[in-house]
This record gives structure tokens, C-alpha cells and sequence, in this order.
């Protein structure tokens, strides 16, 4: 999922937005007491391995972003060229870099701005795709049209080119601070991936339109903005939710892509892209200098794109 | 089948004129000065501005400029760098590299991934069908440019089996065997997992069964009844990948030094060359949204269920 523009077209997820989504005809009720959707899927994730490794993965990785300071006390900025490149020790255990940092600080220290770009831009491309997929398979008509071509052209730009573009043009416009370039980096990963978005929540949103407790619920007089929020939106949030998921761990590969192709986050952030670009040079006298963040990075999206595959069978109530 | 092709030409239309217009109004038109960063550090020489603002009609109103850019460059004419090269021979000199790898990668994951997935698809739950599931979510997860550095260094600098740069151009196909495995092994992983739940899906159809109750050998069954069935999506996938790998190659091209189109958008993108970036980018999106296209059109000659009219 890290090769954006794979990541960009969802392949593994849009094909199957509609499974999610079940009629009530199709709720089988338990000889127990009758369970929602959501906690029928918790109870079932709950007995899955491969949730319970993604996510105490990820738990990790999230402790190591919001406090790094539990897992190191090394300041990752702090370099002494005297001991540039120098292998793991009992002192550093994952050696120093080119500029004589310590490795493992840096590797703790990156958590975070690779998850902030990761989560940030999660959240604003499931808020753009998802409302406007919703208002889209709602309506219906010219809206839909209008959208959809609108999507189209988003769609139409493969992820890396169309994140050089978006990158180096508004930084040769503007200035380049460190906060400013990781919002850029966001704003430019949502903007490439929220059509994605769009059309699964659109195909969700078509098909939960179609149900009986919609027709029930617009007979019974329910407004259009009700019956979009209180009965389409929990039904057809399934394979967002999927995507979502999924989408977190490769975007947070993405932003390395960037910053190794030197458009992304750079020097005075500590990312693990930002590691991975400047071992780049040295690489052959100091593989480790490439090894650890990358190790971590993989490990970090493998996490995700599993916690994705199992939420979505634990959704999927065709697959049980 | 002549209906729904002009329908869709006509759809690419909006979208084609869409996508360049973005592209176009991102490079030339942010408000500010439109050659900051253009030219590498330095601020760009009033020549090759005055030489552009001509040749791009800078002054005139953005839809104007827009429309004689596409008009220039539907006769090849992609503009100049600012080292004054024309960005149409770069590309014409580079093409034929990148061409040659996207081929050896699709090739690569065409091979193996077909072969990965139908040997799992047919033998069902084991040993063999854990191991490629772990593998191809291990491959989804490693970024491109890990595993170009990791064979990089093992293959190339420890094991001396491959070349690490692959400078000459035109590149010979053997050298370009390592780089394209790097390039298609994410879409291994996907051509693997498609291949392996198609297979399995349609193991379980009405037209196997009515194939095995006939009594037809089981190469009959598997290889006329369940292959050609199982293709059609995986085709699809790895015709809409050949557009995907031009642009994807930037990274791989710049990991094994290929003298090819990505490493001419990457070393744009490093000396700040705003017009060669906006001329290779353009025609890669055209690239790509003409093999969605042709993919589209395909599907309709493999699957004669599927009618478009």
C-alpha cells in the first residue's frame, strides 16, 4: 500500500463497498441478546490475532509519538560528528548517523511527525470524500454528475506526480517553515486521495439509500438531513471506515516517499522519512543508518494495513 | 460497443482538460512571482524569462495561455528548461528507459504473481497459502525506495550479482532486471492476492462443477474454464499498472540511477526546473488516462457478459 498511487485507487476496498452495507432483512438474530453491527464486530475483533498484533503495534507507536521522552532520554537533535556512523553499541543501540546523532532517539523522536501526517490527513480526506460521497449518492441526478467528474479530475492525477506538483509549486511560492511544509503535505495528500474516499462512501451511501428503514423513514416524514445523518451515515460508514484504516498506514508511507524524494518534510523535523533521505549518501559504509527507520516505518504500516484486513472481515457480515 | 467508446472519449474530455488545467494553473499561475524557484537557487536571467513569458504567452489571460500551451503541446512542443533544452528531446531521450522498465516490471509481476496466486488459488488453506498471504502483506507494507536500497546494497554491493547504477541509455534489458523487480513487486503483492481470491471464487462456480461433471480432464477444467474466467480482473489491473509504473518509476529511477523519465521529473524537482517538470508531468497524466481508457475498453473484448451499450 505504500506505492501511492496503488494507495491512491483503493484497489483492495472499492470493489466491495456495497457487501458492507445489509438489508435488516439480512440480520440473522442470536439465540443471545441482539447485538449492533459495531459491537458484533468488536466482539468478534477481539478473538483475532492478527487485531490483537496490529493494534498493540500501534498502541506503541502512538505512545512513542504523544511521549518520547518514556522510551529515550537521548536529545535527538544533539550530534557530535566525532562518533559519525558509528555501529550499534551498548551505548546507542542502534549506532549514529552521518552527522553523529543517536539513531534510536531519532527513530523514537520520528514517530511523530510521521503519525501526525498520517492521521491528520486521514481525518481530511474520510471529512472531504465521505460528506461529499454522501451528498452524492443522496441526491442522486446532476449533483452526483457534477461531483463525480469533479472527482475525475483528482483522480486523474497519479499520487507522486500530482504531490511534486502541489509541493514544489506552493513552496516556491511561499515561505518554508517546518510547520508550514507538514501542512502542505498533508493538504496535498488529501487532496490527491479523497476521490477514493468519495466513491466508496458514494456506492455505501447508494445502496443504503435503496433499504427499507430509509423508504420507512422518509414515509414516516423524516427530513432529507435526518434520514442523511441519523439512518444512511451509520450504515454506510462500514468501508470508510475500512478505507480509512488501510489508508492511515500508507499515507504514513507517502509522507516518506516525499521527504526521500526531497519535496516533503525536511532537515530541522526528525520524520522517518526524513532519516531514511539522509542516510541516502552513506548508505553503503553505514547500512544501519537506513535499516532501523526503515524497519520501523515498515513496521508501523504493516500495522495498519493489518488492523485494516481484519476490521474489514470483522465488518463484512457476508464473510462469516 | 461503438456507442460506449465515444461516450467515453467524450467523459476523458472534461477530465483530461481538468487535470492539465490543474497542473497547469498550479506551475504558471499561484499568485506571487511566477519564476521564483524555477531555476535552481539562483533567481532565474531576465533572458530566459522574457524567452518563456513569450513562449508561454505569460501575459496574456490564463485561459488563453492554457489553451495555446495544449495546443503547442499536441505538436510535441513541451517547451525549455532553463539551461535552454528542450524538454521534447529530454523526453525523447529518456522515453525509450523508462519504457523498457515498466515493461521488464510488468512482465516480472505478471510472471510471478500469476503463478503465486493460482498455485494458492487451486491449492486452497495451507502451509504454502499462509506463507504468499504473509509475504504479500510484508511487500504491501515495505515502501518502493526500502526495498530498492536494501537489494541495492545486498545484490549490488555485497553479492556483486547486478549492476547498482544503471547509467548507460539506452538500458540494456539485463540490467534493468533488478530495478524492475523493485518497481513491480508492490503490484506482485496485488496481481498475487487478486489472482488467489479470484481463482477461489470461481472454483466454487456453476460452470466448474457443470466442467467436472462432464468428465473433462482437470487441465481442461483448470486451464480453459477457471483461468479464463479468473483473468479478466487481473488483466484490468495490470493494464491500468503499466500507466501507474510510468509515473511510479520516479523512485526506482532514482534509486538505481536510470536515465529515464522519472529521473528527469527528480532531477527537475532537485534543481528547482519548473518547465521540464510541468512538460514530463503533463504528458504522464495523458499517458495514464489514456491506458485507463484502453483498460476500460478491454474488458468488454475479454468478458462478453459485459455489454456496453
Amino acid at each position: 500500500m505504500t506505492d501511492p498511487s496503488t494507495a491512491a485507487t483503493g484497489a483492495a476496498v472499492t470493489s466491495t463497498a456495497g457487501e458492507f452495507v445489509t438489508g435488516a432483512e439480512h440480520i440473522e438474530t442470536k439465540a443471545g441478546k441482539p447485538r449492533s453491527l459495531a459491537s458484533d464486530a468488536w466482539y468478534d475483533l477481539r478473538r483475532r490475532p492478527l487485531f490483537i498484533v496490529s493494534a498493540a503495534l500501534i498502541l506503541l507507536v502512538l505512545l512513542m509519538a504523544a511521549w518520547p521522552s518514556l522510551f529515550t532520554s537521548v536529545d535527538p537533535t544533539y550530534a557530535d560528528l566525532g562518533r559519525s556512523r558509528d555501529a550499534p553499541s551498548a551505548e546507542a543501540w542502534f549506532g549514529y548517523d552521518n552527522q553523529g546523532a543517536d539513531i534510536f532517539a531519532r527513530v523514537i523522536y520520528g514517530a511523530r511527525a510521521s503519525i501526525i501526517v498520517g492521521v491528520v490527513s486521514t481525518i481530511l480526506t474520510v471529512l472531504i470524500g465521505g460528506a461529499l460521497g454522501l451528498l452524492a449518492g443522496f441526491y442522486g441526478g446532476w449533483i452526483d454528475g457534477l461531483m463525480s467528474r469533479i472527482a475525475d479530475v483528482f483522480f486523474g492525477l497519479p499520487f507522486v506526480l500530482g504531490a511534486i506538483i502541489i509541493l514544489s509549486s506552493f513552496r516556491a511560492a511561499g515561505s518554508t517553515s517546518a510547520t508550514e511544509i507538514m501542512f502542505l503535505v498533508i493538504l496535498s495528500i488529501s487532496v490527491l486521495s479523497w476521490p477514493v474516499c468519495m466513491r466508496i462512501m458514494r456506492s455505501a451511501a447508494i445502496t443504503a439509500k435503496q433499504q427499507d428503514y430509509v423508504k420507512a423513514a422518509r414515509a414516516l416524514g423524516a427530513s432529507s438531513t435526518r434520514i442523511i445523518l441519523r439512518h444512511m451515515l451509520p450504515n454506510a460508514l462500514a468501508p470508510v471506515m475500512v478505507y480509512a484504516t488501510i489508508a492511515l498506514g500508507a499515507f504514513i508511507g507517502i509522507e516518506a516517499t516525499l521527504s526521500f524524494l526531497g519535496i516533503g518534510l525536511r532537515a530541522p523535523v526528525v520524520s522517518w522519512g526524513v532519516m531514511i533521505a539522509d542516510s541516502r549518501d552513506v548508505i553503503r559504509v553505514a547500512p544501519h543508518t537506513l535499516l532501523f527507520p526503515a524497519a520501523f516505518l515498515t513496521a508501523t504500516v504493516l500495522a495498519f494495513v493489518m488492523l485494516g484486513d481484519a476490521v474489514r472481515e470483522a465488518l463484512d457480515p457476508k464473510m462469516r | 460497443m461503438g456507442r460506449y467508446v465515444l461516450r467515453r472519449l467524450l467523459q476523458l474530455v472534461p477530465v483530461f482538460i481538468g487535470t492539465t488545467f490543474l497542473i497547469y494553473w498550479l506551475v504558471w499561475s499561484l499568485p506571487g512571482d511566477r519564476f521564483a524557484g524555477k531555476c535552481g537557487e539562483r533567481p532565474c536571467e531576465p533572458a530566459y524569462i522574457a524567452k518563456m513569458t513569450e513562449k508561454f504567452n505569460l501575459d496574456d489571460p490564463l485561459i488563453v495561455q492554457y489553451g495555446k500551451y495544449m495546443l503547442n503541446l499536441l505538436q510535441g512542443d513541451f517547451g525549455i528548461t532553463s539551461k535552454e533544452v528542450s524538454v521534447g528531446e529530454l523526453i525523447a531521450n529518456a522515453y525509450p528507459n523508462t519504457l523498457r522498465l515498466a515493461v521488464v516490471a510488468l512482465l516480472i509481476e505478471a510472471v510471478i504473481g500469476l503463478a503465486a496466486g493460482i498455485l494458492t488459488g487451486l491449492r486452497g488453506r495451507g502451509f504454502l497459502d499462509n506463507l504468499v498471504l504473509v509475504s504479500t502483506l510484508f511487500l504491501i507494507s515495505l515502501p518502493v525506495f526500502v526495498t530498492g536500497f536494501v537489494l541495492q546494497i545486498v545484490l549490488g554491493f555485497e553479492l556483486h550479482w547486478i549492476k547498482t547504477t544503471v547509467s548507460a541509455s539506452p538500458a540494456p534489458w539485463g540490467h534493468l532486471i533488478a530495478p524492475g523487480f523493485v518497481l513491480g513487486s508492490l503490484s506482485m503483492a496485488y496481481v498475487t492476492r487478486l489472482t488467489r481470491t479470484s481463482i477461489a471464487e470461481n472454483k466454487r462456480a456453476d460452470f466448474v462443477r457443470t466442467a467436472v461433471a462432464k468428465g473433462l480432464p482437470q487441465r481442461r477444467v483448470v486451464g480453459v474454464h477457471l483461468l479464463r474466467n479468473s483473468a479478466i480482473p487481473v488483466v484490468t489491473f495490470l493494464g491500468t499498472d503499466l500507466g501507474a509504473l510510468m509515473g511510479g518509476a520516479i523512485v526506482t529511477e532514482g534509486i538505481f540511477d536510470i536515465k529515464g523519465i522519472g529521473n528527469l521529473v527528480y532531477d527537475g524537482i532537485l534543481g528547482k526546473d519548473g518547465a521540464a517538470v510541468t512538460g514530463v508531468v503533463t504528458l504522464l497524466v495523458i499517458v495514464y488516462l489514456i491506458s485507463n481508457l484502453l483498460v476500460d475498453l478491454l474488458y468488454a473484448v475479454l468478458d462478453p457478459r459485459i455489454r456496453y451499450d
